[in-house]
C-alpha cells in the first residue's frame, strides 16, 4: 500500500473484511458510486456492500483457504494411510501415527460409549482447526499482497485465517451440534431425549423451568464452541494487525521509526510464540469439547 | 463479519472431511497400529520363551557334564582298582608258583635221599650177608639156610 497509505483504521478494517461473493440487487447503489442495472453476482468492494448481500453471500476466502488446508491434511494422512505397515515406521508415517495415538487416547479417555465416528471427527477437527489457525503465523500482509496481486485488484480484501470468520466456526459447531442431536435422540429415543430436557433437575413440576435451563444449557454448547474459537483467533489476529501498524508507519529514518520497527520485530516474534500454544490448544479444546459433548449425548443419565 | 451461506458450504465441506477422514484414514492407519502392537507383543513374548528356554538348556547342559565329571571318575575309580587287582594277583601267582617249585625240589630231594638210603641200606644189607657168610662159611649151608637169610635181608 505504498501509493496511498492507509490510515491505521482502513488498514485494521480491511484486514478484517472478508472477500465476500454475493448477489446485490437492481437499483443498488455501489461503494464507487455506480447504480446496478440488474440483480448482480460480483464480489463485494465494501463492507456495507458484503452485508447487504445477506445470507446468500460466500465468504470466498474462508471457503478457498480452509478447503485448501482440508485437501491438504486428506492428502498427507492418506498418503501415509496407504502406505501404513507393521514395519519401522519413518518421518511422515511416525509423525502421523504420533499425532493419531494422541487422538486415540483423547478419545479413549473422554468417551465411553462405542461408535467408529467419534475418533476419525476427532482428527479431522483437530487438524483442520490447528491448520486454519496456523494461518495466524503467515506474516499477516503476505498472503492478502499475494491475492492482490494475482487478481490485479490492489483493494482486493482477504481474510487469511478461516477460523476469524464466525461462519467457519459456527458451520462446524453446529455440525458438531446436529451430530449431538441426532445421538442424543438414537441413544435416549425421542421420549428419552426429552424427559432429559424436561424432568431434570427439577422433576415434573418444575417442567417449564427445566426445560429452560437445559434449553439454554444446549443452546449453549454449539454457540460456545463457536464463540470460544472465533474470539480466540479474531483476538490475536487483531493483535497481530496492531503490531503490524508499528512498522507501518513508517515514514522515513529517525529514532522513533526505528524504535517501532524494532518494536514490531520483537513482539510480533513473542506474540507468535505465544501464539503457537494458542492456535494448538483451541484446536485441542474444540476437539476434547466435541468428544465430551458427544459422550454425554450417548449417556443414558448424566 | 457477516452470517452468510459461508456457514452452510463449511458445514458441508467439514462433513465430507469427517467422512473421507472416518473411511480412507483412519482405519487403515489404526489398524496398522494394532498389528504392530501384537507384533511387538508377541517378539516380547517369543524374547522371553526364548530366554527361558536358554535357561533350561543352561541347566540341562551342566547337568549332563556333571554326569560326565561323574561317570569319568568312577570309571577312572574301576580302572585303579582293575589294576590293583592285577598287580595282586600277578604277585599271588608268582608266589603260588614260587611255592610250587620249591615243593617239587624238595619232594626231589626227598625222594633222592630215600634212594640213597635204599641203596644204602641194601649194601648194608649185602655186607651184613658177606660178613655172616664168611662166619658161618662152614656151619651154614647156604642151600639149607637160603630162607632164613633172605628173611634177614628182607629185614634189613
Amino acid at each position: 500500500m505504498a501509493a496511498e497509505a492507509p490510515t491505521s483504521t482502513e488498514y485494521i478494517k480491511h484486514h478484517l473484511q472478508n472477500l465476500t461473493y454475493g448477489k446485490l440487487p437492481a437499483g443498488y447503489q455501489r461503494h464507487d458510486g455506480e447504480t446496478l442495472q440488474a440483480e448482480t453476482w460480483t464480489l463485494a468492494h465494501s463492507p456495507a456492500e458484503a452485508k447487504d448481500m445477506g445470507f446468500m453471500a460466500f465468504n470466498v476466502d474462508t471457503l478457498g483457504v480452509s478447503l485448501v488446508l482440508g485437501v491438504l491434511f486428506l492428502f498427507l494422512f492418506r498418503r501415509v494411510a496407504k502406505s501404513a505397515s507393521t514395519a519401522v515406521p519413518t518421518g511422515g508415517q511416525n509423525f502421523v501415527e504420533w499425532i493419531i495415538e494422541f487422538i486415540d487416547s483423547s478419545v479413549r479417555g473422554s468417551f465411553t460409549g462405542r461408535n467408529s465416528m467419534v475418533a476419525p471427527l476427532a482428527l479431522t477437527i483437530f487438524i483442520w482447526i490447528f491448520m486454519m489457525n496456523f494461518m495466524d503465523l503467515v506474516p499477516i500482509d503476505w498472503l492478502p499482497k499475494l491475492a492482490a496481486w494475482l487478481s490485479g485488484d490492489p483493494h482486493l480484501f482477504f481474510k487469511v485465517v478461516p477460523t476469524t470468520d464466525p461462519n467457519a466456526t459456527f458451520g462446524m459447531s453446529i455440525s458438531v451440534f446436529l451430530l449431538v442431536l441426532y445421538y442424543s435422540v438414537k441413544m435416549k429415543g425421542v421420549g428419552g431425549f426429552v424427559g432429559e430436557l424436561t424432568l431434570q433437575p427439577f422433576g415434573k413440576f418444575g417442567l417449564p423451568f427445566n426445560l429452560f435451563l437445559e434449553g439454554v444449557n444446549l443452546i449453549a454448547k454449539p454457540v460456545s464452541l463457536a464463540l470460544r474459537l472465533f474470539g480466540n483467533m479474531y483476538a490475536g489476529e487483531m493483535i497481530f494487525i496492531l503490531i503490524a501498524l508499528m512498522g507501518g508507519a513508517w515514514a522515513g529514518f529517525s529514532v522513533g521509526n526505528a524504535t517501532l520497527f524494532g518494536s514490531q520485530i520483537l513482539l510480533s516474534l513473542g506474540w507468535g510464540i505465544f501464539h503457537i500454544l494458542i492456535v494448538t490448544l483451541q484446536a485441542f479444546i474444540f476437539m476434547t469439547l466435541t468428544i465430551v459433548y458427544l459422550d454425554m449425548a450417548h449417556q443414558e443419565h448424566h | 463479519m457477516n452470517i452468510n451461506a459461508t456457514l452452510i458450504a463449511q458445514a458441508i465441506m467439514f462433513a465430507i472431511f469427517v467422512w473421507f477422514c472416518m473411511r480412507f484414514i483412519w482405519p487403515p492407519i489404526v489398524g496398522a497400529l494394532e498389528a504392530r502392537k501384537k507384533q511387538i507383543a508377541d517378539g516380547l513374548a517369543a524374547a522371553d520363551r526364548g530366554k527361558h528356554e536358554l535357561e533350561l538348556a543352561a541347566k540341562r547342559a551342566s547337568e549332563s557334564m556333571h554326569e560326565a565329571k561323574m561317570k569319568a571318575s568312577e570309571i577312572i575309580a574301576q580302572a585303579e582298582k582293575r589294576s590293583a587287582q592285577i598287580v595282586d594277583e600277578a604277585k599271588n601267582a608268582a608266589k603260588a608258583e614260587g611255592d610250587r617249585m620249591l615243593a617239587a625240589a624238595k619232594a626231589e630231594m626227598d625222594q633222592e635221599v630215600f634212594r640213597a638210603r635204599e641203596q644204602l641200606r641194601g649194601q648194608v644189607a649185602a655186607l651184613v650177608v658177606a660178613g655172616a657168610e664168611k662166619v658161618l662159611r662152614r656151619e651154614v649151608d647156604a642151600k639149607a639156610h637160603a630162607d632164613l637169610l633172605e628173611a634177614v635181608k628182607n629185614e634189613l
